[in-house]
């Protein structure tokens, strides 16, 4: 048994933050691994194999060598569940944030955290406000790293509809996708949140895509043939999978509202869990 | 689309001019990253290589130690309007992903293409690389020129010299189904 200092808790979130950063840019999850097997078996444009190919090369490449799959290592989004016992203070970020600094010179990460207007690169991943944590209880002390990429979140966007517009849902998450084209690197996950608050509903559809993308519900599936009636395929280059999966996260609004979120995520949909060991 | 893979080696000249959106290619010899502040620094300050049948990549590659680690592609379409000067001075090829729009493509014509790579396929990418140099290294690993020695990197035509473009193609076909789609009626939003 470790000693349960503050000191000790920084180290081992640390530790564990590392371990979660280190497994999500390596290799994917299997449930990913999954979606993009079943979309290239089902591919016929020649074209299109050719990125799944590629795709397949890569992700092998990436394991055998321990090094990460893209080189956009994304910024951190990182999702830590508490039980009872783990004290809620600053010392959780403080060890969140060693856990990225070393990640980013020993993995390596490339350095994508810079201050918005003068541009200027931290050097190490941090920075104000980053990495974004968000933390909720839980029975088990776990941390889980989203390594979020910029070609993808940029395409991202917040609607407001009004409640009359409930039917719009569905073209908004199509037109999104369009607007996107193969910029976001496709066959893309979408994460959907609907509800909520203006700020809330992104932070609801960035969670969605840490749900398994080898299941959808029947309203998630409708949304993702939408999706893929579009045709932009894997990279813009054409084909039948443009999104792997839609993943809905839905929270209670105003009586007023219906906000809408998309969080695109490209096929590297990247994150991994690890408990800390506290 | 053929199965036949052309091999190209740079400096590039005239047979970029015979290439066709769709064909594979396989590229070796040196290209040069370069992103939205390297393109800027380069249109201010000159540009630190011979740009005549030189190519061009959109990446901001993962170095450690003097490797390279991980080097897939950028989003190209960030760069649509800061490839002229260089296209203009000799330039014959622009790799990236998802496709470049205006003025980039019409600036194409006649001279060079571009050249698609899968996004995401890094760790891919750094197996056909070696490092041969740094310019401006003040502008961080993600945003430097970094001089990369390629041994037939896979890749596909997305814009020949004519014009054709693989991605303008995928998106009209995209706009048509979203307007024939079962949400029509809401398109006047």
């Amino acid at each position: 048994m470790q000693s349960r200092g503050p000191d000790a808790l920084r180290a081992a979130l640390a530790d564990a933050t590392f371990k979660a950063i280190q497994e999500a840019v390596v290799s994917l999850p299997p449930d990913v691994m999954r979606a993009l097997e079943n979309a290239a078996a089902k591919e016929t444009s020649a074209i299109a194999r050719g990125e799944y190919e590629n795709i397949k090369k890569n992700l092998a490449a990436a394991k055998r060598l321990g090094v990460p799959l893209c080189q956009d290592t994304g910024v951190p989004v990182v999702y830590l569940t508490l039980p009872p016992s783990v004290p809620y203070s600053q010392t959780l970020f403080d060890g969140i944030a060693d856990g990225i600094r070393r990640a980013t010179t020993e993995i390596p990460l490339r350095p994508n955290v810079v201050d918005p207007l003068t541009r200027h690169n931290s050097g190490d991943n941090t920075g104000a406000g980053m990495p974004a944590v968000h933390v909720r209880p839980g029975d088990r002390f776990t941390v889980t790293v989203l390594p979020k990429g910029a070609g993808a979140e940029n395409m991202s966007r917040v609607v407001m509809l009004l409640p009359s517009q409930k039917g719009m849902i569905q073209h908004v998450v199509t037109e999104t996708m369009l607007i996107a084209g193969g910029r976001p690197c496709p066959p893309v996950v979408l994460g959907v949140g609907i509800g909520g608050t203006f700020d809330g509903v992104a932070a609801l559809a960035k969670e969605a895509l840490l749900q398994p993308v080898d299941t959808m519900t029947a309203f998630e599936r409708q949304l993702c043939d939408a999706v893929n009636t579009l045709g932009i395929g894997p990279m813009g280059l054409g084909g039948s999978t443009t999104a792997l999966a839609v993943k809905v996260k839905i929270a209670a609004c105003h009586t007023a509202s219906l906000p809408v979120a998309v969080n695109v995520q490209c096929w590297a949909n990247r994150h991994a869990t690890v408990e800390v060991d506290w | 689309m053929t199965g036949t893979v052309v091999q190209l080696h740079t400096p590039l000249g005239d047979e970029v001019l015979t290439l066709r959106a769709g064909d594979r290619v396989e590229l070796s010899g040196v290209v040069y990253t370069a992103r939205d502040e390297a393109h800027l620094r380069m249109q201010k300050e000159g540009i630190p290589f011979d740009p005549r049948g030189a190519a061009i990549y959109h990446c901001g590659p993962v170095i450690k130690d003097e490797r390279i680690v991980a080097a897939g592609p950028t989003t190209s379409a960030r760069m649509n309007a800061l490839e002229g000067f260089l296209l203009d001075l000799g330039v014959r090829a622009l790799i990236g992903k998802g496709g470049m729009g205006s003025p980039a493509r019409e600036q194409l014509k006649n001279r060079g293409v571009y050249l698609a790579f899968t996004g995401g396929c890094a760790a891919l990418a750094a197996s056909h690389m070696k490092l041969a140099g740094v310019h401006f290294p003040d502008l961080g690993m993600a945003e430097s020129v970094w001089v990369i020695e390629l041994d037939r990197l896979p890749l596909v035509v997305g814009i020949d010299s004519q014009g054709n473009d693989l991605f303008s193609v995928v998106e009209e076909h995209a706009k048509k189904a979203f307007g024939a789609g079962p949400v029509k009626e809401c398109t006047d939003k």
